[in-house]
């Protein structure tokens, strides 16, 4: 073995050996460095992405300022942007968002918070073992198949109950589309829920408090902040949805707050828009990003929203 | 002493409040059914609709103005070379972001900044990506409706996921393991190389089968960066074009997507197309709930299976 001068076994040379363990320790130095260099702007990577979305809508938006004045924008009640009597009034796209928003919510918290507190505080091991990937399934259907299904088998049932329904509402949209938020308002509220320690459930069950009572007056106001930011989120994916509404709520702009009427919303007016062959930079092309700016707003404060809602709210245990 | 009265008076009151439990306890599962009779209902339907016009032909077939006639072989085949891309660029840049917040990060407001964003950029709607996606790739750098650009936008929608499943998993494992490789005179990086990165991998792996299953479904972005829905041919296959032609020169060609095909048939007035758009919708949720449930599946092996 001539290798035998680095054995660990054998006493190290003193000289060369640890100048050269010196000199590799540096180099190994610099290679970390580099490492976490890249690391680094792979993280940072989503601060570009943010910043980007803000560029190109503020950037596509401005120029459409230009054209149409903001009190134009926010007060006027037509939704006309590719007629020659052009008018942009976002409250049209606004009402049709808000309506179906506000049907998909009607489901989707009610139901959402008691499939929360029934996972949470009454059911089985096993029930949930089954019940939590289900909810994940749910979760997982493409929208465009929830868009399908609220066209070709809700309108359809819904029609039988209330003939004058139109083949496109917001009503059918809607009820689809709270069924689709049910796993995520369900999922983080029982998050919450279940992180709410036990010596509180049992402080109750020992003051002979019921599972319901325990569930609605002990557990429910602890994970308070942790609910209302489910909430947030279901109302933030029901004001970012999508394709169920231009699938099944037709595209018609509609100022309206009845549900089984037709309408657009902001979402399926830019499917609508990318679906034609607009121009890139005509003042068609530049409404789908003054309405995406519009939508990135909303979200934006609902995001903020919930996220003062978790600090504020929080209880610390 | 209690009274035989009062005893059954408390007696009433226990039965009551047991009542409202059961009550509670039914509304819980019927709640749940909601979503499970949904689902079933959703899913037998289109089974019903579509599954007697799965053949062979109609993988095999282009879209076509006779429904009869049409397939979805476009439709498939871009689906999986935009996932190609989208896997290609978002799993490292996702396991890259994850790694760093958990092992490297030191706790400033440069780490607050990109976690708030990133939590952030999971909240916004996937329409906005498409926007984003229409003024930067499109145009901007000029990629066009191609299947690149397809690919980056989806993967920049699915980087937010990738990166909680990094930083999940990471968690998962005992801080006893990072303080051996320490001891033992690693660096951070052979620390992460050798030790974080294998144990942490399935969780990972899990993390990246469910954002590529959102991923495969979405829709709204890829229609906002103008994405054609009549396409009756193939990307070019690699080195097979116009010399000089390279490995990559589908990444530039036009392209549909299964979700795609699918609406352009649902918003087809004609009975027929809506069987096909059924059978595709068959497709689609078929491969959405097979990953999703081999996401799953992993996750419950992981858990089973490790013990620190």
């Amino acid at each position: 073995m001539t290798a035998s001068a680095s054995h660990p076994s054998q006493p190290l040379p003193l000289g060369s050996g640890i100048s050269d363990r010196l000199s590799k320790k540096a180099s190994r130095h610099v290679k970390e460095r580099i490492i976490e260099g890249l690391l680094f702007s792979a993280a940072a990577f989503s601060v570009f992405v943010t910043i980007a979305i803000v560029y190109v809508l503020v950037k596509e938006s401005w120029v459409f300022f230009e054209t149409v004045p903001l009190s134009d924008f926010l007060f006027d009640t037509q939704w006309t942007p590719l007629f020659d009597d052009a008018h942009y009034g976002i409250m049209v796209l606004l009402s049709g968002t808000l309506t179906s928003s506000a049907v998909a919510l009607l489901v989707a918290i009610p139901l959402g918070t008691i499939i929360a507190i029934y996972l949470s505080e009454f059911a089985g091991f096993k029930v949930r073992e089954i019940a939590k990937p289900f909810l994940e399934l749910l979760g997982g259907v493409p929208t465009i198949v929830y868009g399908y299904f609220a066209l070709t088998f809700l309108t359809p049932i819904l029609q039988t109950i209330y003939p004058d329904l139109p083949g496109f509402n917001l009503l059918s949209a809607g009820l689809v589309m709270g069924i689709m938020i049910i796993p995520y308002v369900a999922s983080l509220s029982e998050d919450a829920m279940r992180a709410v320690p036990m010596s509180l459930r049992e402080g109750s069950y020992a003051m002979g408090a019921t599972r319901l009572q325990t569930a609605l007056w002990v557990v429910t106001p602890a994970a308070t902040s942790g609910i209302a930011s489910a909430y947030i989120l279901g109302i933030s994916r029901a004001v970012g949805e999508t394709m169920i509404l231009a699938v099944a709520a037709g595209m018609q702009p509609n100022l309206t707050f009845n549900p089984t009427e037709p309408g657009a919303t902001i979402t399926s007016y830019i499917v609508q828009v990318a679906l034609g062959d607009l121009p890139h930079g005509s003042i068609g092309y530049q409404t789908i990003f003054a309405a995406g700016l519009t939508l990135l707003l909303m979200t934006l404060f609902f995001n903020l929203l919930g996220y003062w809602l978790r600090k504020r709210f929080r209880e610390v245990y | 002493m209690l009274k035989a009265a009062d005893l059954d008076a408390i007696r009433a009151i226990i039965t009551r409040a047991k009542r409202w439990d059961l009550f509670f306890s039914m509304l819980g599962i019927l709640s749940l059914m909601v979503g499970v009779l949904t689902f079933t209902v959703l899913f037998v339907d289109m089974a019903i609709q579509g599954v007697p016009r799965l053949s062979y032909e109609f993988f095999t077939s282009f879209p076509s103005r006779r429904a009869e006639n049409a397939g979805i072989l476009s439709a498939w085949v871009g689906t999986i070379l935009v996932m190609l891309v989208t896997a290609l660029s978002a799993v490292p840049l996702g396991v890259a972001a994850g790694v760093y917040l958990e092992e490297y990060a030191p706790k400033n407001w440069v780490t607050d900044i990109i976690e708030i964003n990133i939590s952030n950029l999971a909240g916004i709607p996937s329409i906005v990506y498409g926007l984003l996606a229409l003024g930067l790739f499109v145009y901007y750098f000029g990629f066009g409706q191609s299947i690149l650009s397809a690919g980056l936008t989806l993967a920049l929608l699915i980087l937010p996921v990738i990166i909680v499943a990094t930083r999940e998993s990471i968690r998962a494992i005992p801080q006893s393991i990072h303080e051996g490789s320490y001891a033992c005179g690693a660096t951070t990086w052979q620390t992460v190389s050798d030790h974080i990165l294998p144990y942490s991998s399935a969780g990972i792996l899990t993390g990246v089968i469910i954002g590529m299953a959102r991923a495969i479904g979405e829709t709204a972005p890829i229609i906002t960066i103008g994405a054609l829905t009549f396409i009756a041919f193939l990307p070019t296959a690699p080195f097979a074009g116009d010399p000089p032609a390279g490995l990559f020169d589908w990444i530039l060609a036009p392209f549909t997507v299964m979700p795609i095909q699918m609406f352009n048939w649902t918003s087809r007035p004609e009975a027929a197309f809506t069987v096909n758009a059924a059978a595709a919708g068959f497709v689609l949720v078929f491969m959405t709930l097979a990953m999703n449930g081999l996401a799953i599946y992993l996750r419950y092996q992981l858990r089973k299976n490790i013990k620190w």
